[in-house]
């Protein structure tokens, strides 16, 4: 397809490895955080990591919006569709994120007994037009996901507010991805164990189209980190990773943007007002793995909290700790790797997933386990 | 949940919709996200909304530079990409 294959092409992959090949210095190493899921899920399915020299090493980041999904926030989505009785819509990925008491929404879903069904959508719309086919039913959206997936959310509620809809809302849990970067680089791992390095930041693709290049400025400034936009496809990381080292040799840490032909500085104006304007900040909000986050998360205003499942139904976040044996956290930190996990891939497989990283083909363990461990048995004993 | 395609716009439709092309299949998404955009562009889509326009200048600039960087660098591929 076109502006997807060129940016595959093997030629032009062997060239930009060789120009890596020649930029990385070998008395140094090169640590590089790809912050997405999208990133993550290219790097493993091309075998990015592969064509760079070994000095140079790619960590997994936060960035998968399933992945950082507390179980207490799914606890929630269940609980409207068992007790509350309403027409629960998620995206596909979440249904089968672990929750509590051996439950995930699929799991809930076949045990439904009461008027309460979950259904998987394709796009918050089709949450809507549930709402307006079924008058009678109280239709919930599970709305998850980063800065890309928000502006949809906004626009769905204000469609809602203009239909005057009183048997439709949204449980929000959309995150931002400058509060997860601020965690990393506070993390201790980072700041005082020193245990994981980090020379720099291949930055998100799509969340960029909306909110510009413009909120990585201050990563970039403040904790002398280069960040490069990159595209999703394996050229455009592999373009990032050497525009990156270039900043390293040179002592630089700005922000630059390989991915031009989607995102500019400013994003999405007409986006981020949509945001802005049925959305606010929250106060603090719950990942997976990194713990509570001040000012990480967005929740409905009050001028909309008709559209607000939180304000609708009588729900609350409750804190619940992960599988014991599950090291999402310090993967999500980029302080473990997937196989580290002592579970990883004999029980905690994509079919059945006993942390949130297993579950979407983003996650850090998902596609280790999709392309990377066979890798791993080559150098085993 | 991230993943989303760049796709061609074949059809404006009423209501801020237009039909994309996929890969040869027409699929309709919503542009109420993104201002003026014409037939024949293309713009990024994700769970149905069209993110952002895509630059195709810009894209076959960053598709010349990783040409260009790649010859400087060698013709052949190097040896640990065996
Ligand atoms: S392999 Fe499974 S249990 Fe282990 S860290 Fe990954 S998701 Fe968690």
């Amino acid at each position: 397809m076109k502006f997807i294959d060129e940016f595959r092409d093997r030629e032009l992959a062997y060239g930009l490895a060789a120009a890596i090949g020649r930029a990385a210095q070998p008395q140094r190493d090169y640590h590089f955080m790809e912050f997405c899921g999208g990133h993550t899920h290219a790097i493993a399915r091309y075998g990015v990591g592969d064509l760079l020299p070994v000095n140079v090493r790619l960590i997994h980041g936060p960035g998968c919006p399933v992945c950082v999904l507390p179980i207490g926030r799914i606890d929630m989505a269940i609980r409207l569709a068992m007790d509350e009785g309403v027409i629960l819509c998620s995206y596909g990925d979440p249904l089968r994120v672990p929750a509590s008491g051996g439950l995930s929404l699929l799991r809930a879903r076949a045990a439904l007994a009461g008027g309460g069904e979950i259904r998987m959508v394709y796009c918050a719309a089709d949450a809507l037009r549930l709402a307006q086919e079924n008058g009678q039913r109280q239709v919930v959206f599970f709305a998850i996901g980063f800065e890309t997936t928000t502006p949809p959310t906004a626009v769905v509620i204000r469609q809602a507010r203009a239909l005057g809809l009183r048997n439709f809302s949204v449980l929000c849990c959309h995150v931002l991805t400058p509060a997860a970067i601020a965690s990393i680089l506070e993390s201790p791992e980072v700041r005082q164990w020193g245990s994981v390095r980090l020379d720099g930041f291949i930055g998100p693709a799509h969340v960029s189209t909306i909110i510009g290049s413009r909120p990585y400025e201050f990563f970039a400034a403040e904790y002398r980190k280069p960040v490069v936009i990159a595209g999703f496809e394996p050229l455009d990381v592999m373009q990032a990773i050497l525009m990156l080292i270039a900043q390293v040799n040179s002592g630089r840490a700005v922000v630059e943007n390989e991915f031009a032909r989607a995102v500019t500085r400013a994003g999405n104006r007409k986006a981020q007002q949509m945001v802005a304007e049925v959305f606010e900040l929250r106060r603090s909000f719950a990942w997976r793995g990194l713990g509570e986050l001040p000012y990480s998360a967005l929740r409905i205003r009050r001028e909309f909290a008709e559209y607000d499942a939180e304000r609708r139904f009588p729900i609350s976040y409750q804190a619940v700790p992960d599988h014991p044996a599950c090291e999402c956290g310090a993967v999500l930190r980029g302080a473990r790797r997937p196989q580290d996990c002592r579970i990883f891939g004999s029980v905690c497989t994509p079919e059945n997933p006993v942390g949130s990283c297993m579950v979407s083909s983003e996650g850090a363990c998902a596609a280790h386990y999709s392309f990377g461990r066979f890798a791993d048995a080559k150098v085993a004993p | 949940m991230c993943l989303a395609l760049p796709c061609r716009v074949v059809e404006l439709l009423p209501g801020e919709q237009a039909t994309v092309d996929v890969d040869g299949v027409g699929r309709r998404v919503s542009l109420a996200l993104v201002d003026e955009v014409a037939v024949g562009d293309y713009v990024i889509v994700h769970v149905g909304y069209a993110l952002t326009r895509l630059d195709a200048d810009e894209a076959l600039k960053t598709l010349a530079l990783f040409a260009e960087l790649g010859q400087a660098a060698a013709p052949e591929p190097p040896a640990w990409s065996a």
